[in-house]
């Protein structure tokens, strides 16, 4: 026989599992939401998402080109990426909003740092803290579901805004809460339909519960005993409103889950969410901004490695 | 049911077992040449005890060490000693090997006759009778079976395990073998107990062979120290540390033995060795192989005698349905890739596996996303990830304060890889140049 055989070392088999499976997975789980947004915030959430996907993947393609680096594109990390910058900003932002977010997440927090794998914070939100910094008025005009931009928009306050007191509107009913009917960024309102993608990623095996779980456990008891400013007062609605408004599920299932930018230990993944959860309670109840979700995943992004490198598993039968 | 037993971590990798699990053992033709590596075990190689031109017959010694850690190889037909070279074995390295043309005869050799009932047998006679039969562990790794079973004085072995866990892939060896011969492997397993003084027998099968557990259960059902053990399916359930945390709790300090623990594991195969060494006297020459995959065209479960070349063996069973991409042999998981058919089945050949070139295809590794899902199913609870990034920067030291070195090889991180890496290559490269530093220092 003519000598073609491979001899490599084992394995001989491999799964079924890519990348872009794992990221086509998370643009699945990530589907509800992004209709939710559209049914909220109608065509501008559509014009929004398509800007901010096409400018990651644009982006990305350009960026390999330049650096010389294979182009992954059809990995589909950039896509989800975009998707994320998206669910991060209100509808009402102007459309070069989602273009530079993009930009900058898949060029500076990105590529830069190595490509897929070596972002040390989450791309997304990084980018969303450069917006709000760059233009914290665009960033934070809110308007009601149901209501269009170009139209009829009735500005709005954001639940949490309410509920710490920087805004004297009405706080809007659970139910509205839990569903997404209410004012927010694209894809963070809907409580509801964040958690059913959360639960597909669990299904499918992308995310663990470590992180999502101990994130919003944290936040929860907390919030059930701590009003504003750290007040001592329990109470259960209050816990509530804090878990299904602004964007902990967002944060908690799609975005602390992040791959390159949390531990990869099991004890160091329920450190990181329950560090992210207290950072979170902090910035809402004694900080001067209502929403503390992306802050805190930032932060325990940065404090990541030193978590991996503190929380080595213990080898099987290890003998210390 | 019964309770399934199994241990932290694994994978799930499709069994592959459909094409020879229903299919019944039989006996390969008699080979005209065979080429008897004279190393085919961990220890000591061999010295010849032929010359060529010699006339040999079945189960005769051909060769032997002095050495502890060894074991004689014996010829498994009748006929003329051709020639003794260097020649490839399915170890993966070029081997002296003995290579016999058979008269057809099919001659017994004067000194193959059955050693008596077990109960006549004393512990040393047993051990002598492993030791001259030349058997090594059957399942892969080919520890000689004598040194096994005799232990340091200080270390007290209480349990004996045998391993009919097959978690490989593909394989079905061991699976009709229980079906088959399940008295055989009983009294292996008794005649191993016997030898080493112990009281307490486990059978551990995975709970995707029921046929297996209900035939050896009703065959150790007169004996009360012999459990047959669940496993739940799981890769790699068949390691013998994985086995020994699942039957028995214990677990085996990294970096130990078995027997730190009280534990000698055996493969099912080398109990049915045992028992046949005991009744007919016919040493370790032949063994169930399983022949199978995608580019053979009658997968089959055959009797091989040692030393047939799987070119011989695959065209028994057909020969290649399509253009074989990769032969391995072993399973899909743990067995050594050939680069050419023409080498000899040797004691520890469990199967040969044929891919096609698809399914040979290695896939280009892409950046490591992180997933963490290496770590998820690591069985001796390694960072493979960390371990390979250090390795293929040539930082081995790092590498080793991730504990490099207690890394079974099973390479479920490399299976389960989403963007294909080669995990389980760079961990070996590490551990290489780890011990090889230690050597030197």
């Amino acid at each position: 026989m003519d000598n073609n055989l491979i001899a490599s070392s084992s394995p001989h088999l491999r799964s079924n599992e890519t990348i872009s499976r794992v990221m086509l997975d998370v643009l699945i789980a990530l589907l509800p939401a992004a209709i939710g947004s559209i049914w909220f915030f109608g065509l501008d959430a559509v014009i929004l998402i398509s800007l901010a996907i096409g400018a990651a993947v644009i982006s990305e393609w350009i960026c390999q080109r330049v650096m010389n680096r294979p182009v992954s594109i059809n990995d589909l990390s950039a896509a989800v990426t975009g998707l994320l910058v998206a669910f991060n900003i209100p509808p009402t932002a102007p459309w070069w909003i989602p273009v530079i977010g993009s930009a900058f997440a898949i060029i500076i927090v990105k590529q830069l740092f190595g490509g897929l794998g070596h972002n040390f914070m989450n791309p997304a939100l990084a980018a969303r803290a450069m917006l709000l910094a760059s233009w914290p008025v665009t960033m934070t005009n809110w308007i009601q579901p149901g209501t269009q931009v170009s139209a009829d928009a009735v500005s709005s306050a954001t639940t949490l805004a309410i509920l710490s007191g920087d805004s004297k509107a009405a706080l809007p009913s659970l139910t509205d809460v839990f569903f997404g009917n209410v004012a927010g960024c694209l894809g963070e309102t809907s409580a509801f339909l964040l958690i059913i993608g959360g639960i597909y990623l669990l299904y499918r095996g992308v995310i663990n519960w470590r992180i999502p779980f101990t994130y919003i456990a944290t936040v929860a008891v907390f919030t059930l005993v701590f009003g504003e400013a750290f007040a001592v007062d329990l109470d259960p609605t209050r816990m509530i409103y804090h878990i299904l408004a602004g964007g902990l599920m967002l944060g908690a299932f799609y975005m602390a889950t992040d791959y390159s930018s949390s531990p990869i230990s099991a004890r160091g993944q329920v450190i990181f969410g329950i560090g992210c959860g207290l950072i979170t309670i902090v910035i809402r109840l004694q900080g001067g901004y209502p929403e503390g979700v992306s802050y805190a995943i930032l932060l325990m992004n940065l404090a990541a490695p030193l978590i991996d490198k503190y929380t080595k598993p213990k080898v099987f039968g290890e003998v210390k | 049911m019964k309770k399934r037993f199994t241990f932290r971590g694994g994978i799930h990798p499709p069994h592959f077992k459909e094409a020879t699990e229903n299919v019944a053992v039989e006996r390969a033709k008699e080979p005209q040449i065979v080429t008897i590596p004279l190393h085919q075990h961990i220890g000591a190689s061999c010295e010849p005890l032929v010359k060529v031109g010699d006339k040999v017959k079945i189960g005769q010694k051909i060769g032997g060490a002095q050495a502890f850690v060894s074991a004689p190889v014996h010829s498994s037909i009748a006929g003329t000693v051709k020639k003794i070279v260097s020649l490839p074995s399915s170890t993966g390295s070029n081997t002296m090997s003995i290579v016999i043309e058979s008269d057809g005869s099919n001659e017994i050799h004067e000194d193959v006759k059955p050693k008596g009932k077990l109960h006549s047998l004393s512990k040393e006679k047993i051990l002598e009778i492993i030791k001259e039969a030349g058997i090594t562990g059957m399942g892969g790794a080919g520890f000689p079976t004598f040194v096994k079973l005799s232990p340091p004085p200080e270390k007290t072995i209480d349990t004996i395990i045998l391993n009919g866990a097959e978690c490989e892939p593909y394989l079905t060896a061991d699976h009709r073998l229980m079906l088959e011969s399940p008295k055989k492997i009983v009294l292996g397993l008794k005649a191993i107990m016997k030898a080493v003084g112990v009281r307490k027998g486990y059978i551990g099968i995975e709970d995707n062979k029921p046929d297996a557990i209900e035939i050896m259960e009703k065959a150790a059902i007169n004996d009360p120290h012999i459990e047959v053990v669940v496993l739940k399916t799981k890769y790699p359930q068949g390691d013998e540390k994985r086995l020994i945390n699942a039957a028995t709790g214990r677990i085996v300090p990294s970096g130990g033995l078995p027997m730190d623990v009280g534990v000698i594991v055996n493969n099912v195969g080398t109990a049915f060795a045992v028992a046949d060494a005991i009744e007919t006297g016919m040493p370790l020459v032949e063994r169930v192989v399983t022949v199978t995959g995608s580019a053979v065209k009658e997968p089959k479960n055959l009797i091989v005698k040692v030393g047939t070349s799987f070119k011989e063996i695959i065209e028994q069973c057909g020969g290649y349905k399509q253009k074989p991409g990769k032969i391995i042999s072993g399973g899909p998981m743990m067995g050594i890739a050939q680069y050419t058919d023409e080498v000899p089945v040797i004691k520890g050949t469990s199967g040969i596996l044929v891919l096609n070139e698809k399914e040979a295809h290695i896939p280009n590794p892409q950046a490591c996303i992180r997933c963490g899902k290496c770590v998820d199913i690591c069985p001796v609870n390694l960072q493979p990830l960390f371990i390979s990034q250090f390795s293929m920067k040539r930082m081995y030291d790092e590498a080793e304060g991730y504990q490099a070195l207690a890394c079974i090889e099973c390479g479920s991180c490399s299976y389960i890889c989403p963007s294909k890496r080669p995990l389980l290559h760079s961990i070996r490269m590490a551990k290489r140049e780890i011990i090889s530093k230690r050597k030197k220092s």
